[in-house]
């Protein structure tokens, strides 16, 4: 190693820790004021000089924050595991099977893709309206239950998994939806887990939508409930603070568990559109 | 044959309801945003008229339109330069280091997969007045005189510009990463050994062999600045993208326009003009690559 690329080294280093502080200090601004008092938001003070937690009691007892965080979760895990059976089912098919019409049908559904969100939420509210779906789960989560970005990932993997390994199952007479479920979908759990993760988040930080098909405050998502609680709220920035940190909670959680299928993820496929 | 026409039969048994979703809730809600465009209806009157080109004109005729227009561009023009000139600068630093490029890399995505409502609340609140607003705590601190931020017409775009980059720069940065990783070695060392500077070596080989990943984020994050909405929702006042629209981007005029004044023709058309932007530049993707990636 030369003087020069150790000095570069060092600099790199410098810099970098620099700029770290700058991405992972609204994190702790949030969490410390979510411990301070009013009266301490006020004095300027950084770190909590008298932590207490009666944020969190009121925002718990007060408010519906425990419904939005269930709200979430179950709109968040309904729609991943529909989206990951559809788009592997769909992945599948397109991948392992010749039937005419194929490639007319992946176009279609490819061509989604190009789509902005924005410009079908008109339509779905007025489909919404006319079927009663407006503030209600189902109306929330229909629009998201398949992806055409999942089907395109799942193609993509299930392209990889050897036909004679399905012949051979089929010869021991196992049904074509068994070679599915026990033959492939095991093979291709890598690209499960990143569609699982990545559908997860967007569900969970998705806003648009749910802040349009709901109207009552118990049937809003945690992120359109955060929105509409500050706003009530408004210069209560420790109850602010408190709110946003219990939205974030459970995805750094999640991050922290997945942080290496993430960050793959993302090199992979470049997701969330 | 049997056995073929059975396979056939099963492929499409497994097909039927995806391909029934991909039909109802998103082809023809596609087709019917495109009618909707041509029509003046507002969801309380029972009679659809097709109106023709008149919705397209009267947008164009709007001062509010065009200065939400006018706003998304900007977004695009500060937004998309500075997140991919930061996140390209890192991962070169960070591909200078061995020893905890993975934790480094790490802390930059971590605001990428935060609740962007979460972030949008907490930026607001930094970007406010003393005594509150730590920023312009920061700034009295090095002698920076007090800045008004999103309460000021001229720099709320901006900072909500800020946050956006705040929280892309770990995406960018992933991708960079795995682009950097992607160009051998050797070529790197024979430059050296002709005699290369660091600056020549990044200018004649790096960046040129990173066209495509460059060109894949302009793409992506332009499409993302285009559609701007969250952060404006949660950081203007009401989410009303003030001050005085300074801030509104096109989504959040479709927004008012569809689910505050509820005229579904004329914000459908707004969202037309979105869908024909966001095309021209992922057309305009395909050309180049085309042209660009044989090295």
């Amino acid at each position: 190693m030369t003087r020069s690329d150790r000095s570069v080294r060092i600099f790199s280093y410098t810099i970098l820790s620099v700029l770290i502080v700058v991405m992972i200090f609204p994190f702790l601004w949030m969490a410390f004021s979510s411990f301070k008092s009013t009266a301490e938001i006020y004095s300027q003070s950084y770190f909590p000089e008298n932590p207490i937690i009666d944020n969190y009691q009121e925002i718990f007892n007060s408010s519906l924050f425990l419904r939005w965080l269930m709200n979430s979760a179950i709109i968040a895990i309904v729609t991943t595991i529909s989206v990951l059976f559809f788009d592997s089912l769909v992945g599948f098919t397109l991948a392992k099977y010749q039937f005419p019409g194929k490639k007319i049908i992946f176009a279609l559904i490819i061509s989604t893709l190009m789509i902005p969100t924005e410009m079908l939420v008109i339509p779905w509210y007025i489909m919404s309206s006319r079927f009663g779906w407006l503030d209600s789960y189902w109306g929330i989560m229909f629009p998201g239950m398949m992806s055409a970005f999942g089907v395109f990932l799942m193609r993509q993997f299930m392209d990889s998994v050897p036909d004679d390994l399905l012949d051979a199952a089929r010869i021991d007479g196992m049904s074509e939806f068994g070679i599915f479920v026990k033959i492939t979908l095991p093979l291709v759990k890598p690209a499960l887990a990143t569609l699982a993760i990545f559908n997860f988040i967007g569900d969970w930080n998705a806003f648009l939508w749910p802040l349009i098909v709901s109207s009552t405050p118990k049937m809003y998502t945690l992120p359109v409930g955060l929105a509409y609680f500050s706003s009530e709220n408004l210069m209560r920035w420790e109850m602010i603070m408190t709110g946003s940190t219990v939205s974030t909670i459970p995805l750094i959680i999640v991050f922290l568990i997945f942080q290496k299928q993430i960050v793959k993820g993302i090199a992979l496929t470049g997701l969330k559109g | 044959m049997k056995l073929r026409q059975k396979k056939t039969m099963t492929a499409y048994l497994f097909l039927i309801v995806p391909l029934i979703f991909f039909i109802f809730v998103r082809f023809f809600p596609t087709i019917y945003a495109f009618w909707l465009s041509f029509t003046d209806w507002n969801i309380i009157s029972p009679k659809m008229n097709f109106v023709g080109f008149d919705n397209f004109r009267a947008l164009f005729a709007d001062s509010v339109f065009m200065k939400a227009l006018w706003n998304t561009f900007k977004y695009v023009l500060y937004g998309v330069p500075l997140v991919l000139v930061l996140s390209f600068a890192i991962s070169l630093l960070l591909n200078n280091i061995r020893k905890g490029q993975a934790f480094y890399r790490l802390i930059y995505v971590m605001p990428y997969i935060t609740p962007l409502v979460a972030v949008s609340w907490v930026w607001r609140w930094m970007y406010q007045r003393p005594p509150v607003g730590v920023i312009n705590n920061l700034f009295s601190f090095v002698g920076i005189p007090t800045q008004r931020f999103l309460f000021s017409m001229d720099q709320a775009l901006i900072a909500i510009v800020v946050t956006t980059v705040w929280v892309n720069l770990g995406y960018c940065i992933v991708i960079f990463l795995a682009g950097l990783q992607t160009i051998p070695k050797e070529y790197l060392e024979a430059s050296k050994i002709d005699g290369a500077n660091r600056w020549q070596v990044l200018t004649k080989i790096t960046v040129p062999l990173l066209n495509p990943v460059i060109l894949f984020l302009v793409v992506t994050q332009s499409i993302l600045f285009l559609r701007i909405f969250t952060q404006v929702y949660n950081m203007t006042d009401q989410g009303s993208g003030g001050p005085l629209n300074s801030t509104k981007p096109l989504v959040l005029y479709i927004y008012q326009k569809a689910f505050l004044s509820f005229e579904m023709g004329s914000a459908s058309s707004a969202t037309v003009v979105l869908f024909g932007i966001i095309l021209l530049i992922t057309l305009l993707q395909f050309r180049l690559l085309k042209r660009r990636v044989q090295y």
